[in-house]
């Protein structure tokens, strides 16, 4: 019955997108925040350069909102059996925005330039072996062991295609093409107004016939939350992405006249929300206190009023959307009275301990306020110590906190945005992003090695099921939240979200209906 | 002629203080907790020692601190800003991109507050004590008191969200593509509503001053004598007390042109204007120090080069400055 549904289901929406005939056309207003410092993927890979940049540029493969990977710059794929060899057929019509054709030389130049700025590439790329370039639009990469994890490395933000012809020989950094970049992408770039707008225009000669619909895209930037607020209101901007807008604007802006939300195209990063437990000294290096805080915290409310029920509180380090993802673990609950009796078993004396928000806006001001009151009321002392971003940045960077709010992407795979956290190798002073609490549980360690070189599917499921269990008794950071962005713009743009980067390589199928 | 040797001297000290400026200013960013390469980094979401190590290598941050400030020094001397490898670009372009927006901001608030702030305060001290002054000066009480950013939200509020009679941010219509006349008249209905907020703030300062300066300067003996001899009241007030009060209300004014250059930030961010405040603000939050130390720079010179005119409007206005007694 359940498979007769989902069948009729799969008709039905088949049916609704061939109905619904895609018109051509029309410009879209979406706001960017921040401004990005640069749009040049391959040197700049924060947010909002991810998100204009994603237009412009492309990578071999993207992923639909369940994660499996959909043709990209790479029309086909093989994975041999033994997950030694990944076999990439390229499109071959593909033009470069100043008329080059893009081939493997592209490619294997890609990765050598990636090896050398983007640190999440070049943990991939260690992986592998040698790249094989049989013809020009066929790449081979041979990996040193197996790697699962790996066919979840080719999306735009992760393995940007970059321009031989252009950047061969130079010094990147510095080269003037950085500020007027060319990719393969559906929209080319037109006009950087610095402090107003970003200005794309359709790429007439996009490879996939009928490809992009819209014909021109403005970024927006705007500073001011409340002023982005208006900027939707009085129909300036179009599209609102998640986190553009402090949350207690969403149910306002969402019940106006013919605007939609969505939480959709967030699953591939799956942001996860926690706090850094200093787990070397003080109190949180007690796991009776981590278990505390845990028993402490009214999660749910928190969720309910300080992100206004967007989002889902996480049983553990995997997000419930990543792959891999098990909830056979100790669920914390509010139990204030737990955690009273654990503080009492460690006879905690009232140290004050310190909490450092993130310095990202009011709603994660607040939502540390609600942490504090909650600790407060099993008897922790709290201070709060607010920073800016540099500054946040230094001080978990340099592990001189104990509680610091946090958040960061999962990328599909446990092994590519997860154990970063947890194992003791990534223990190295001067990164906000990787073991920052100090957690050191050697036995974990092994399992995360052997899941990630797991050939079988299975195997690294049982083998995550495993950490997962264990490491959530020891609560080396204290999990808040599953963020949910939602995304608000006018009901009339089509398709706008169609991969599980969202907005980040979207805007190619998205269009405007009359 | 009496005017040139002055400002010799004046210039000469100008470029030793912005010279010791520019070193204090280096200090201080330095002083900040985080670097660009670690903001960088940050915000890429992933980072490694590589990439920082890659990062303070190319921004030259891994250089003693010494040579860090040798290495600047000499670039100001040389008038040479340095290069944003934040953004990507000189610092000079960065800055001059971004210059005429925040004049035009800027310079418009100013005449506005000042000839609106003159002309209100001359009405209200002729009608001291009257209705006609208390509803002036409580006007200016309430733009004086009034938090700029509120003022210039509600103003977003009422004049754009709700009347829809102005443009709530920005500096033109994106992508209008206009020329000519049709483009001015965009950009100053885009002006309209940022120059207002920014200028009453400073036109109730004004208004104040020159409303208090007036009275003062009307008790005085020589306007008694102008007055005894005859003098019709309204030539009294232009050329014997303005004249005189105006003094410091142009000492005022100096110190505000002097923050022509940074001192929007919050009228900029509120109105999304694309000007120097703004980028001030962003490279500071991101680090990026060769920026801020660029319109930090710009900035000093501008309230020094202030600090000269207004020196010189002194002369103009009141013959007896300058002269030996």
């Amino acid at each position: 019955m359940k498979l007769l549904k989902l069948t009729t289901f799969l008709v039905a929406s088949a049916f609704a997108t061939q109905l619904a005939a895609q018109e051509a056309g029309g410009r879209l207003d979406v706001i960017v925040q921040p401004e990005p410092p640069g749009l040049m993927m391959g040197l700049t890979q924060n947010g909002p350069t991810q998100m204009v940049g994603g237009q412009i540029y492309e990578g071999l493969l993207r992923y639909d909102g369940d994660l499996n990977p959909q043709p990209g710059l790479a029309k086909s794929w093989e994975i041999a059996e033994d997950g030694m060899t990944y076999t990439f057929h390229l499109n071959e019509n593909v033009k470069w925005h100043d008329g080059a054709p893009f081939t493997a030389a592209d490619v294997v130049f890609s990765l050598g330039f990636l090896d050398g700025t983007h640190p999440r590439f070049r943990a991939n790329y260690a992986h592998v072996d040698s790249v094989e370039t049989p013809d020009d639009y066929t790449v081979i990469f041979h990996m040193k062991e197996s790697y699962g994890p790996f066919i979840n490395a080719f999306e735009v933000g992760s393995m940007p295609m970059l321009p031989k012809h252009i950047y061969e020989g130079t010094d990147y950094a510095t080269n003037p093409a950085n500020s007027t970049p060319i990719g393969t992408g559906p929209f080319k770039f037109d006009e950087w107004q610095k402090g107003s707008f970003i200005h794309l225009v359709k790429n007439d000669d996009y490879y996939v016939e009928g490809l992009p619909y819209l014909d021109e895209v403005f970024y927006r930037v705007i500073p001011d939350a409340a002023s982005r607020a208006v900027a939707f209101e009085t129909g300036e901007v179009d599209v609102v992405p998640g986190g553009a807008v402090e949350n207690w604007d969403v149910p306002r802006l969402a019940a106006m006249d013919n605007v939609c939300t969505t939480t959709k195209g967030w699953e591939f990063f799956a942001p996860h929300a926690w706090m850094w437990l200093n787990n070397r000294q003080g109190p949180t290096a007690d796991k009776r206190f981590r278990q505390a805080l845990m028993y402490a915290m009214d999660r749910e409310f928190m969720k309910d009023v300080v992100w206004n029920g967007y989002g889902t509180v996480p049983t553990g380090p995997v997000s419930s959307k990543t792959n891999f993802y098990s909830d056979d673990v100790t669920h914390y609950t509010h139990d204030p009275e737990k955690a009273k009796a654990l503080l009492a078993e460690m006879g905690y004396d009232g140290t004050p301990i310190r909490l450092l928000p993130l310095p990202y806006g009011e709603t994660w001001a607040r939502w540390a306020e609600a942490v504090k009151q909650n600790l407060e009321e099993v008897g922790i002392k709290v201070d709060m110590e607010s920073t800016d971003v540099a500054g946040w940045n230094e001080k978990t960077a340099q592990w001189d906190y104990d509680l610091a709010f946090t958040y960061l992407y999962q990328y599909g795979d446990p092994a590519l945005g997860v154990s970063r956290t947890y194992t003791a190798d990534q223990i190295v002073k001067g990164s906000p992003w990787n073991n920052v609490e100090g957690y050191e549980n050697p036995e974990l360690d092994k399992k995360w090695a052997a899941a990630a070189v797991s050939a079988s599917n299975t195997e690294r499921q049982d083998i995550y099921n495993e950490i997962q269990k264990e490491i959530v008794d020891d609560v080396p950071v204290a999990w808040m939240m599953e963020l949910e962005f939602p995304t608000i713009y006018r009901c009339g743009v089509q398709d706008l979200i169609s991969t599980g980067i969202g907005l980040n390589d979207g805007l190619r199928s998205a269009w405007i209906q009359k | 002629m009496a005017i040139l040797g002055p400002i010799l001297g004046r210039l000469l000290k100008a470029a030793i203080t912005l010279l010791a400026i520019a070193i204090l200013n280096f200090f201080l960013i330095h002083a900040a907790p985080g670097d660009p390469a670690a903001v960088i980094a940050g915000e890429a979401g992933a980072a490694d020692e590589q990439m920082i190590a890659d990062l303070r290598a190319q921004f030259g941050l891994d250089q003693p601190f010494y040579v860090q400030l040798a290495r600047y020094v000499g670039n100001v001397v040389t008038l040479d800003l340095g290069y944003s490898f934040r953004q990507g670009a000189p610092v000079l372009d960065l800055i001059l991109d971004r210059l005429p927006a925040t004049l035009l901001l800027t310079l418009t608030a100013f005449g506005i507050s000042l000839v609106g702030g003159i002309a209100m305060g001359v009405a209200a001290s002729a009608r001291v004590g009257k209705i006609g002054d208390s509803l002036l000066t409580g006007f200016a009480l309430l733009f004086y008191a009034t938090p700029l950013y509120w003022a210039a939200l509600m103003a977003v509020l009422v004049f754009s969200v709700n009347l829809g009679w102005l443009p709530g941010f920005g500096y033109e219509t994106v992508g209008a593509n206009y020329t000519g006349l049709t483009r001015m008249w965009d950009i100053l209905s885009h002006l309209v509503l940022p120059a207002s907020t920014l200028g009453l703030f400073f036109m109730a300062v004004y208004m104040r001053m020159t409303r208090a300066s007036m009275l003062e300067v009307g008790q005085q003996d020589f306007v008694k004598t102008a007055r005894a001899k005859g003098l019709a009241d309204p030539i009294i007030r232009r050329r014997h007390i303005l004249r005189n009060a105006l003094l410091p209300v142009v000492t005022l004014a100096g110190l505000q042109a002097g923050q022509l250059v940074g001192g929007a930030v919050l009228t900029e961010t509120v109105f999304a204007w694309p000007g120097i405040g703004r980028l001030m603000f962003e490279s500071l939050a991101a680090r990026d120090y060769n920026t801020i130390l660029g319109v930090f720079l710009v900035s000093a010179a501008m309230v020094i080069v202030f600090n000269i005119i207004t020196d010189i409007v002194y002369r103009l206005i009141d013959p007896r400055i300058g002269h030996k007694a």
